[in-house]
């Protein structure tokens, strides 16, 4: 009994080393890191201008000169992969940041707060995830026009509701720790609790998740921009790429790979990362080594 | 020793909300403690003595509902007062140690920042390591300074619970109470933690109110103990009155179930038969009267509260006629 060793502590001092030594963490963490890199440096390593035309290079194949080819208006596929990426993952981490932070508040609020207050919250958050994902953007797109900011308002509105039931859910367990009545006998605030005790606690499986939604997310921007009610042409989303490339599919298919081949890595790079991280924090996971 | 009653609960009635209607936790309990003073609470699981801790305190579960009566703290009735003028009171006035050492604290945290947190949310001066540290020396804690940068599975569940009462202490309450603060130690740990608080009978002035079922604790801490049964307090007095005569007969029968006691004849340790009553519908008379072995007629009717001799109480028609 008195050798009941906490498996919170433990688990987390050797992420890194236990995410490495997973092969599909590695692969997830290697693919994630050069994306996240092409997107950093984009001006830097983007061999031409994404949105330059040459006309008279227009649907070239792979070649020195262009690694990626050209599309229908001579524009370097390479350099507009590489300018998308920083879009996409531009695009997705900020929105669903801003939707991680909303529910992290929102989600410990309506846990560790009065229950009128649980009660309403519940409420906007179930007839948020109530409404069909494609639709709710769709509609949102028609009344505020489509663009980069109602991308991102879009994606918000669409992914906070399920973090927040996540964080609640995790609240409403944990607000019931010894921890913290023995805080609250100590005359500690509700906001002190909640942000100084409970987040910490939370937070964990809250990264995880939105790791496992980016790759949702960038498909999600992909997708709308393929409509074209997303990221708007020129700029060089992955979407539009397919999009303009799916036209002249007989002619020059190579522009559709060149576009498709990112957005099934990234989805796969950070599926892999999420489920390494998962494996790695979550001491109930399996194939976990106990120390 | 001065006799300033620096905890008092009047009339306390406390039930909790259930399917098959309120269970009748806590029945019109009077009790006081002095400055100075260790109360014990005594008896067995069920019996409400935890719900009367909780109480004490006013962090009662979402589910109880306090019915009638007035917890006075230095003469404020803490039942009655604002949110923030009660979080103002505890940890300054009241603190609470509880009774498993290995979840009363968060994980994440270390044991320093945690108790630098207790005392931080009243008085941020309090809080500086050289003063924590100098806490936990006094309860025993070896290497202290150090022990500040730990994490609480580091430590031992005695370690803990030394940590835990040196917290509550920090800010010098007028009150400490203690819910079953051994129960989920092994017997060593258990010896050291009665152990340290004997020691703090004589450095610390406050009252101490201790919840156990456990005998020996209340034999070797208190001054004063109170029997509970039913969420009713039986019998309150001095502990060295109560063990030698006890006057309830239920108190005479816990007494009886010393476990180093076992029954020669039938090699089985000592009990009481039967269980605890319907506390949804608590009878009216006696509650101990289907298991008491001297129930007369009379304990079917309403108990009057009778003062065998100065400083005591028995709730039980025996002896008042």
């Amino acid at each position: 009994m008195s050798f009941v060793v906490d498996p919170a502590l433990p688990a987390r001092r050797g992420i890194g080393r236990a995410l490495l030594a997973d092969p599909m963490g590695l692969a997830g963490l290697v693919i994630v890191v050069t994306f996240v890199a092409m997107a950093l440096l984009a001006p830097w390593i983007a061999p031409y201008d994404p949105i330059a035309l040459d006309v008279k290079a227009k649907f070239l194949t792979p070649s020195a000169a262009h690694w990626a080819g050209t599309d229908h208006l001579g524009r370097d596929l390479l350099s507009r992969i590489i300018w998308g990426a920083r879009l996409a993952l531009g695009i997705a981490i900020t929105s669903v940041g801003i939707a991680g932070v909303i529910g992290l508040v929102l989600g410990l609020v309506a846990g560790y707060g009065p229950r009128w207050l649980d009660s309403g919250l519940v409420l906007v958050f179930d007839s948020l995830s109530s409404l069909p994902m494609i639709f709710f953007a769709l509609a949102v797109i028609t009344v505020l026009g489509p663009g980069t900011l109602t991308l991102i308002l879009v994606i918000v509105l669409v992914s906070f509701p399920a973090y927040a039931r996540l964080i609640r859910t995790q609240t409403l367990t944990l607000a019931g720790a010894d921890y913290i009545l023995a805080e609250r006998a100590m005359g500690a605030r509700p906001g002190r609790i909640i942000f100084r005790h409970l987040l910490p606690n939370v937070v964990g499986p809250l990264v995880i998740l939105i790791c496992m939604d980016i790759p949702v997310v960038i498909m999600l921007e992909a997708g709308l921009s393929y409509l074209n009610l997303g990221v708007k042409p020129p700029s060089p989303s992955w979407g539009n790429i397919l999009a303009e490339g799916y036209t002249s599919l007989r002619q020059a298919p190579h522009v559709v790979i060149v576009a498709g081949v990112p957005l099934v890595l990234a989805t796969l790079g950070f599926t892999f990362l999420g489920e390494g991280l998962r494996d790695v924090l979550d001491p109930r996971g399996a194939g976990r080594r106990w120390a | 020793m001065g006799m300033t009653v620096v905890l008092e609960v009047q009339n306390l009635s406390v039930a909790y909300a259930m399917p098959g209607g309120a269970l009748q936790a806590v029945r019109d309990v009077s009790l006081s403690v002095a400055r100075g003073e260790v109360l014990g609470i005594m008896g067995e699981s069920g019996c409400g003595k935890s719900t009367l801790a909780a109480a004490m305190i006013n962090l009662l579960p979402p589910a109880a509902r306090v019915g009638q009566g007035a917890v006075r703290l230095n003469g404020t009735d803490m039942l009655r007062l604002a949110p923030a003028a009660q979080r103002a009171l505890r940890g300054r006035s009241v603190a609470m140690v509880f009774q498993d050492p290995m979840t009363a604290f968060n994980p994440v945290l270390t044991i320093g920042q945690q108790v630098a947190d207790f005392v931080g949310a009243h008085d941020a001066s309090l809080a500086r390591p050289d003063r924590l540290a100098a806490m936990l020396d006094r309860v025993g804690i070896p290497d202290a300074a150090r022990c500040l940068g730990r994490y609480p599975h580091e430590l031992s569940g005695g370690m803990r619970q030394r940590v835990a009462i040196a917290a509550a202490l920090l800010m010098q309450p007028d009150v400490l109470i203690a819910d079953e603060p051994t129960t989920a130690l092994d017997v060593t740990m258990e010896a050291q933690i009665i152990h340290l608080l004997r020691d703090l009978r004589t450095t610390f002035d406050g009252a101490i109110v201790i919840v156990t079922h456990h005998l020996g604790v209340i034999a070797e801490l208190c001054d004063r103990v109170a029997v509970m049964y039913a969420g009713e307090v039986v019998e309150e007095g001095p502990v060295d009155a109560i063990f030698h005569d006890p006057q309830h007969p239920y108190t005479r029968a816990l007494l009886a179930c010393d476990p180093a006691v076992v029954d020669p004849a039938s090699g089985r340790l000592p009990t009481i038969a039967g269980r605890l009553p319907d506390l949804t519908a608590p009878p009216p008379g006696c509650a101990f009267e289907p298991r008491c072995g001297m129930a007369l007629a009379v304990c079917s009717q309403p108990v009057p509260r009778r003062v065998p001799a100065a400083g005591r109480s028995v709730l039980c028609h025996r002896g008042a006629e």
